[in-house]
C-alpha cells in the first residue's frame, strides 16, 4: 500500500487537521508516515500545502515527487488546480468548490469548476454548505476529508476513531458534527463514481 | 516502543530532554522555533526544570549556553541560519574557549527561501569554527544525533553544530526513542583560564582546537553516520549529504542502485572514506541540499582531477533545496511531471490578516508621508514587512532585523529628510535598541515607527521581550518625552494617528510613535483559550 496525498488550501483553512486525522488512521493500520508541513511566511493568507505520504514499505524522502501524487485534496478549488503539476496521470482531485477570495485577480468561479471537470478524474463538492447542513460550516474541511475517504485504502472505523481523538477535547457535540461531515462527504463522493 | 510521531525539529526537543540537557536558549525563526516551543510544552521538562524561555536575540542565547556550559551542564542554542550571523561573534570564540557542559547549536537552514532572506549554508560557519557539524538525513537520525552531539561536546570539549534544513524540521514520522539520562551537576572547568581569551591563552587554546581536527575526523569514521555503500557501477561515485541521502534513496524504491554512495552526515569530512570513493570511480557526483561546499573543495579552484558533478557543473541546479525529482535527474532518471498549472490560477502571496494593527499604522503613515513622496520607508524583519506589497506598498527595504533604524540614520545624512524607520517589536529588542542610540547621539532627523503588536507575529506569536518595556527603553535611550506618542492604530483614530505622525516627520531630530495594539491572532487565541477555560470551570 503506498498513496502519496498533496493537502491544499489557504492558510488558516486547516488542512493540517485533514493531515492529521488521515495520518492518526494510518498509524492505527501500522502503515509508515512522512508529514511535510508549512509553517512561517506562507500562513498568511498564502497558499499552502502539505505532503502526505503512507506507506506499508519505509518512506525514504520528506516530498513527494512531482507527477507521482495520488490525490490532491483541496480545501479551495483554484489550490486545487496549483498543484496539478505533482498529479499522476491517474490521479485523483478531491476538492470544495467554494472559492476563498482574498487576491483582486481572482478568476471566475465557473471557470476553474469548468478547469477541475477538464482533469480525468475529479470530485467536487459544495463544503461550505454541506457543512451548514450538519450544523456548522467550520466542518467544511471535515467534509472534504469524507470525500477522499473512498480513496485513502483505509478502514473509514480509523478514520473516525481519529476525527474522535482529535477533536475529543472540544466536547460530544463537536465529535457529533464531524464525524456526520466525514459521513456527508463520503456518501457524496460514493455518488458520484 | 511506542514510536511517537514528531516533526524533525520536535525530535531534536524530545532527545534533548532525553539527553539531560538543562538548559535551552532560543530566539524565534523559521524553521527552528518549534524546538523552543517544545519543550515549553513538555510536562517532563518541566518536571525536571529544564530553563526554556526565549532569548532578546540570538546572540544573547549563544552567550547564555555557553554560560550554562561553563558551568557544567549540557545546553542547547536554537536559530535559524540567519540567527547565526548575529551569534556569530560569540559562536566562533565559543570554539576557541571549548565548551565544559555539553555544548550543541542547532543551525535551521532555509534552502529555497521558504520563510528567508538568504539560503546560506550554515555548514561554511561550523568549518569556519572548526567544530565538528551533524547533518541528519532523516527525523530518527535528527534524534539519535542530538542525543550523540551532546556526548561528543563533552568527550571534546567543544560546541558541536546541528544542521538542519526546512524539510527535515517541518516534516513528521515516528520516532523511537532513547533512555532517559540524568542532568549534569554544577561543575567549574578544571582550568578557570579556559574561557579567558586573552590573546596569550587565545593562542593556546587556538592551537589545541586545531590540534582537535584529527581525532574529531576520527570521530567521523567511527560513529557510523558516514558510511560508504558498495556499488558495482564505478561510472559515478555519489557523495549524498543529509537529506540529499534520502532524495536518492527514494529513486531506487523498489529497485537497486548500483553506484557506490558515501552517505555523509557528520563533518569534519572523513578524508579516508571521500578518497576511497574517489579513487574507484571515474567521476564523481555530490548532492549537497544547501552551498556546494564539498563539490568545491572536490574540484579544487582549477579543476583539474576526475569529473566533479553537481551544482557547478549545472548538473543539479546552483540554487535552491534538492528535491527527489533534481535528483533523480541528476542520476540520470527520466521525469514525467503531471499536467501544467493551468493559466487562470493567480498566485496568492501572504499577507496581513485582516484586523491587523499594522494596516491600520501604515495606512496612517502613507497617508502622512504624501507631501514628501515615496521611497524614504526603512522597514525590517516580521508581519510588517508584508506592507511592501499591495495593497499598501509601504515600505523600502527589508535587509536584516535592526537595519530600518540604522539604514534611516544613513539616509538621513545623505540627504534624504525626513526618513522614516518601521521596525516591530520583537525586533526592536533583538536589534534595534542600539541602532536607536546612534540616532539619538547623532540627532538624526528620523521618525522612528515602533509597530507594538506586543508578540512575535511572524514566527507564530512567541512571547516578546519587548512586552511592557518600550518606552521605558525609548526615553532610557535618550529620546525626548515630547517626541514620544503612543497611538491605537484602528480605523476611527486614522486623522489623529495621520496628524500626530506628519507633525514628527517635519521634526529636525529623532521622534519615535508607537502604534500599539494587540495581534489579532494573539488575542483570538486568548480569547479561546478564556473560553475554554470558563467551560471548564462550569
Ligand atoms: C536574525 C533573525 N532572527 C530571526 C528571524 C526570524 N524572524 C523574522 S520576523 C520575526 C518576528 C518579528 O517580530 P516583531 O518584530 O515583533 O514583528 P511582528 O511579526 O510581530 O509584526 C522573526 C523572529 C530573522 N529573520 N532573522
Amino acid at each position: 500500500m503506498k498513496k502519496d496525498i498533496i493537502l491544499a488550501g489557504v492558510g488558516g483553512q486547516g488542512i493540517l487537521s485533514i493531515a492529521a486525522c488521515i495520518g492518526m488512521a494510518a498509524l492505527e493500520e501500522s502503515l509508515h508516515l512522512k508529514q511535510a508541513e508549512v509553517h512561517g511566511m506562507s500562513q498568511r493568507g498564502g497558499a499552502v500545502h502539505s505532503n502526505l505520504r503512507l506507506s506499508s514499505e519505509p518512506i525514504a524522502s520528506d516530498l513527494i515527487p512531482e507527477g507521482k501524487a495520488d490525490i490532491i485534496i483541496a480545501v479551495e478549488p483554484m489550490e486545487s488546480l496549483r498543484y496539478l503539476p505533482m498529479l499522476n496521470k491517474n490521479g485523483w482531485i478531491i476538492t470544495s468548490s467554494n472559492p476563498f477570495i482574498n487576491i483582486k485577480d481572482y478568476p471566475e468561479i465557473e471557470q476553474l469548476i469548468q478547469e477541475i471537470q477538464k482533469q480525468p478524474q475529479y470530485i467536487t463538492l459544495d463544503a461550505n454548505a454541506m457543512a451548514k447542513d450538519c450544523g456548522n460550516i467550520r466542518a467544511a474541511n471535515m467534509i472534504v476529508l469524507g470525500a477522499a475517504t473512498p480513496f485513502l485504502d483505509l478502514k473509514l472505523s480509523n478514520i473516525e476513531n481519529a476525527v474522535k481523538a482529535i477533536f475529543g477535547s472540544k466536547g460530544s457535540d463537536i465529535v457529533e458534527l464531524n464525524l456526520n461531515a466525514v459521513k456527508a462527504g463520503r456518501d457524496h463522493a460514493l455518488k458520484q463514481l | 516502543m511506542q514510536k511517537l510521531l514528531l516533526l524533525g525539529d520536535e525530535a531534536i526537543a524530545q532527545a534533548a530532554i532525553d539527553g539531560g540537557m538543562s538548559g535551552i536558549y532560543a530566539y524565534p525563526g523559521t524553521p527552528s522555533t518549534e524546538i523552543m516551543e517544545y519543550i515549553q510544552a513538555s510536562k517532563t521538562a518541566k518536571e525536571n526544570n529544564i530553563r526554556a524561555m526565549w532569548s532578546a536575540n540570538e546572540k544573547t542565547a549563544m552567550e547564555s549556553a555557553l554560560g550554562m556550559s561553563y558551568a557544567g551542564k549540557r545546553a542547547m542554542v536554537c536559530m535559524k541560519h540567519v540567527g547565526l550571523n548575529v551569534a556569530a561573534d560569540a559562536f566562533v570564540n565559543s570554539a576557541i574557549t571549548g565548551a565544559n557542559g555539553g555544548l550543541v547549536v542547532v543551525a535551521a537552514d532555509d534552502p529555497s527561501m521558504h520563510s528567508s532572506q538568504n539560503e546560506q549554508d550554515s555548514r561554511f560557519y561550523g568549518k569556519f569554527a572548526f567544530i565538528p557539524i551533524l547533518e541528519p538525513s532523516n527525523q530518527q537520525e535528527a534524534y539519535d544525533m542530538t542525543r550523540y552531539a551532546f556526548e561528543l561536546s563533552e568527550k571534546m570539549r567543544i560546541p558541536v553544530m546541528l544542521r538542519i534544513t526546512t524539510r527535515l524540521a517541518h516534516s513528521r514520522t515516528g520516532i523511537v526513542r532513547g533512555e532517559q539520562i540524568k542532568q549534569n551537576e554544577i561543575s567549574l572547568p578544571d582550568n578557570l583560564r579556559q574561557f579567558v581569551l586573552l590573546p596569550a591563552i587565545a593562542r593556546k587554546q587556538y592551537r589545541e582546537l586545531l590540534g582537535k581536527q584529527q581525532q574529531l575526523e576520527a570521530a567521523s569514521v567511527e560513529s557510523g553516520y558516514n558510511r560508504l555503500i558498495e556499488g558495482t557501477d564505478k561510472s559515478v561515485g555519489i557523495i549524498a549529504c543529509g537529506l540529499g541521502f534520502n532524495y536518492l534513496m527514494e529513486n531506487f524504491v523498489g529497485g537497486t542502485l548500483k553506484n557506490p554512495v558515501l552517505k555523509i552526515s557528520q563533518y569534519p569530512l572523513p578524508l579516508d572514506m571521500v578518497n576511497e570513493l574517489y579513487e574507484s570511480c571515474d567521476s564523481l557526483l555530490v548532492l549537497e541540499d544547501g552551498y556546494p561546499i564539498i563539490e568545491e573543495q572536490l574540484r579544487g579552484m582549477l579543476n583539474k582531477g576526475k569529473t566533479i558533478k553537481g551544482r557547478l557543473d549545472g548538473t543539479l541546479p546552483r540554487d535552491g533545496e534538492l528535491d527527489p525529482v533534481n535528483v533523480g535527474v541528476a542520476i540520470g532518471k527520466t521525469h514525467e511531471s503531471g499536467e501544467a498549472i493551468p493559466a487562470l490560477v493567480k498566485n496568492r502571496p501572504p499577507q496581513l490578516c485582516d484586523g491587523c494593527s499594522h494596516t491600520d499604522a501604515f495606512l496612517a503613515l502613507n497617508e502622512a508621508l504624501l507631501e514628501y513622496g515615496r521611497g524614504r520607508v526603512f522597514s525590517d524583519i516580521g508581519c510588517y514587512t508584508l506592507s511592501a506589497l499591495e495593497p499598501l506598498e509601504s515600505i523600502n527595504s527589508c535587509v536584516d532585523m535592526g537595519a530600518s533604524i540604522t539604514m534611516a540614520i544613513g539616509a538621513a545624512d545623505a540627504g534624504l529628510v525626513p526618513a522614516v524607520a518601521a521596525i516591530g517589536d520583537s525586533t526592536f529588542t533583538h536589534s534595534g535598541m542600539t541602532g536607536l542610540l546612534d540616532a539619538v547621539n547623532n540627532n538624526s532627523p528620523i521618525t522612528i515607527l515602533i509597530l507594538d503588536n506586543s508578540t512575535t507575529g511572524m514566527t507564530g506569536g512567541q512571547t516578546s521581550s519587548a512586552y511592557g518595556k518600550i518606552d521605558d527603553i525609548v526615553r532610557g535611550i535618550g529620546v525626548p518625552e515630547a517626541h514620544i506618542h503612543v497611538l491605537k492604530p484602528l480605523r476611527k483614530y486614522h486623522e489623529e494617528n495621520t496628524a500626530i505622525i506628519r507633525q514628527e516627520l517635519a521634526y529636525q531630530g529623532v521622534s519615535v510613535i508607537i502604534p500599539r495594539r494587540e495581534c489579532i491572532q494573539t488575542l483570538k487565541r486568548k480569547m479561546r483559550q478564556k473560553a475554554k477555560a470558563k467551560a471548564l470551570n462550569i
